[in-house]
């Protein structure tokens, strides 16, 4: 029993390290520039498939191929950036978080389609020679791959923090945050530290794609459910805060983990309802101040 | 254009489409008006809430769905007359919108169009697993199925909607959605009791969404119920409304005309579903540089037109 429970902590902490990884690339982008991207999955999606193809058509184990794979999917968020969502960044606030809505929207109609075009509707998954290694610790069974998957998580948001907390641009982003008027009037390149923040949130989008390909599998329509996912957890932690949203993440994960085991198919339901509730009493989010 | 005029185009077009099923025997085509009905319908009941009002609703599937699957079961499985059914599921979707509106208003701005769209994916999710099997119209009932009657209801209440949505553009109800659309605070502070308007405009838009559901219920030879809360019934609506011109009544009707014309041709030219790709570009551009949509677009033209006859 003491097992069980255990297990399935460990699967919960697992999966719930990739929703945070996916939730603060979007809390990334909606705090800095109040841009709401819900075709966020989308990147993830295509993330997954990059992924996929370095590693089935170049024989490239998916963890070095991790990097390439980050560099690509920035370069097309930045793509996208400049193409369509560049336009908005000098709406006044409300009008410009509807309109990102919508936009991201159209997006969303059009990468599942063209997914299909280039990987079919199948499902996918990266599986190394490794992957369906695993190892006992008291008891409880650890793969190699999820542990992997949550080193990563771990190690990528502490980078994301150094970068937003050491750094020169992070403070550049950071003060465009908080005023990007003002931020604009010291001399920093805010529409260049829009460009950078949103193509960085769809890297981290892509990174954890390629992630979920290797622990579960891809297909084409996957982008709006880990959009929700993302969702969930950027309302649970309280918009804007990055180490809030990866613990936000292990929280969703756990719970739906041991949420699984009494309610079964509902599980992926409750996460949403749990959303609902929050947004309606507590819509500062569960770390966020009041 | 005198109100004279106005009228008599617009009967000349209705008579033209209840005569259109005794000219033309095709299924096929009568299906197509059949389809650019129920968008009217769905997308002018989208327009009441998203267009006037200004409250994006990404939940629209949750209320369209809601009414087919009630109206299915009083129908089909409670063997009451259609009717009954159709006015079921446009209380059924609207009581649920009350129930979930009252504090979904507490939500503001973006936090109701995200809330909204959680909210028909809660349904869909929870539909899929309850009722994994697709609801098939019993033997008796196909023998009998006729299209033409499909559409004929579909026409009514089309007209009816589109009645409706003239009339709220008139009245004080449509200015108060309008002002509060323009800016919230603003109308509150000229005494607009903004929570009243926005929440009778929910009801009139679940009601009418519940009623496109029910229609759809009536049509479908077999419905999945977890189908009938898919997102496509949001996005189609949506989309019809931006690309025809939001918050007017001639967009939607434009719109949805433009919409089931393309889908059709695009889908016998492209590979299957690349159509939807294609929407998915046509409406980012309106979003961003084309705001009005058609409407506006043909209005610019025919300004061009004028002032150029002008110059000459």
């Amino acid at each position: 029993m003491i097992e069980l429970v255990a297990q399935t902590f460990v699967n919960g902490i697992n999966i719930g390290a990739l929703y945070g990884l996916v939730a603060v690339g979007l809390s990334l982008t909606f705090g800095v520039m109040k841009i709401l991207n819900i075709a966020h999955g989308e990147f993830l999606m295509v993330g997954g498939y990059f992924g996929f193809w370095l590693f089935t058509l170049l024989g490239l184990d998916p963890l070095y191929g991790l990097p390439l794979v980050a560099v690509a999917v920035f370069l097309l968020g930045a793509g996208f950036y400049k193409l369509v969502f560049s336009g908005l960044a000098r709406l006044h606030e409300e009008t410009k978080v509807k309109n990102s809505l919508l936009v991201g929207f159209g997006l969303f109609l059009i990468f599942p389609q063209i997914s299909r075009m280039l990987w079919t509707s199948d499902e996918q998954a990266i599986t190394p020679a490794y992957s369906g290694g695993s190892f006992p610790i008291l008891g409880v069974r650890c793969g190699y791959v999820p542990l992997c998957a949550l080193v990563m998580a771990v190690v990528i948001i502490l980078g994301l923090h150094l970068l937003l907390t050491k750094t020169y641009f992070g403070k550049s982003i950071r003060g465009t945050t908080e005023n990007w008027k003002s931020a604009k009037l010291m001399g920093i390149n805010v529409e260049r530290t829009y460009l950078i923040t949103f193509a960085l949130g769809t890297a981290l989008a892509g990174i954890a794609g390629v992630l979920v390909a290797m622990t579960q599998t891809i297909s084409p329509d996957i982008g709006m459910s880990w959009t929700l996912k993302a969702l969930i957890v950027v309302v649970l932690a309280g918009i804007g805060s990055v180490g809030g949203a990866f613990f936000a993440g292990i929280i969703l994960g756990v719970v739906e983990a041991v949420s699984a085991i009494f309610i079964g198919p509902y599980t992926v339901a409750l996460g949403l309802v749990i959303f609902l509730l929050i947004l309606m009493f507590r819509p500062q989010g569960l770390f966020g101040k009041a | 254009m005198t109100t004279a005029k106005r009228l008599l185009i617009n009967a000349g077009i209705i008579v033209l489409l209840i005569l259109m099923p005794l000219i033309i025997k095709r299924s096929d085509i009568i299906t197509w008006f059949y389809l650019t009905l129920l968008y009217i319908i769905s997308s002018h009941s989208w327009n009441i809430i998203g267009g006037f009002a200004g409250q994006q609703n990404l939940g629209h599937a949750a209320f369209f769905g809601a009414g087919a699957l009630a109206a299915r079961y009083i129908w089909l499985h409670f063997g009451l007359p259609l009717p009954l059914a159709l006015l079921g599921g446009a209380v059924v979707a609207t009581a649920f919108a009350m129930i979930i509106g009252f504090p979904a208003f507490r939500l503001k701005g973006i936090y109701f169009v995200i809330g909204t769209l959680v909210l028909a994916e809660i349904l869909r999710l929870v539909f899929d697993t309850i009722l994994p099997r697709a609801d098939v119209m019993p033997m008796s009932l196909l023998a009998t199925y006729s299209l033409v009657s499909r559409y004929y209801v579909t026409l009514l209440f089309a007209v009816l909607t589109v009645g409706v949505v003239y009339w709220i553009s008139r009245s004080r109800l449509g200015l108060g959605l309008m002002s509060l659309r323009e800016d919230e605070e603003a109308a509150e502070a000229s005494g607009v009791n903004t929570r009243k308007y926005k929440l009778v405009a929910f009801a009139v838009s679940t009601f009418i969404a519940g009623l496109a559901g029910g229609l759809y219920a009536y049509y479908g030879v077999a419905i999945k119920p977890g189908g009938v809360f898919e997102p496509v019934w949001t996005f189609d609506a949506v989309i019809i409304v931006f690309v025809g011109g939001v918050g007017t009544i001639v967009g939607p009707i434009i719109g949805s005309v433009f919409f089931v014309l393309l889908q059709q041709f695009l889908s016998v030219y492209l590979p299957g579903g690349i159509h939807v790709a294609v929407f998915g570009v046509l409406f980012i551009i309106v979003v961003l540089f084309l705001p009005g949509g058609l409407i506006e677009l043909v209005t610019r033209l025919r300004g061009n037109f004028a002032r150029g006859g002008q110059t000459n």
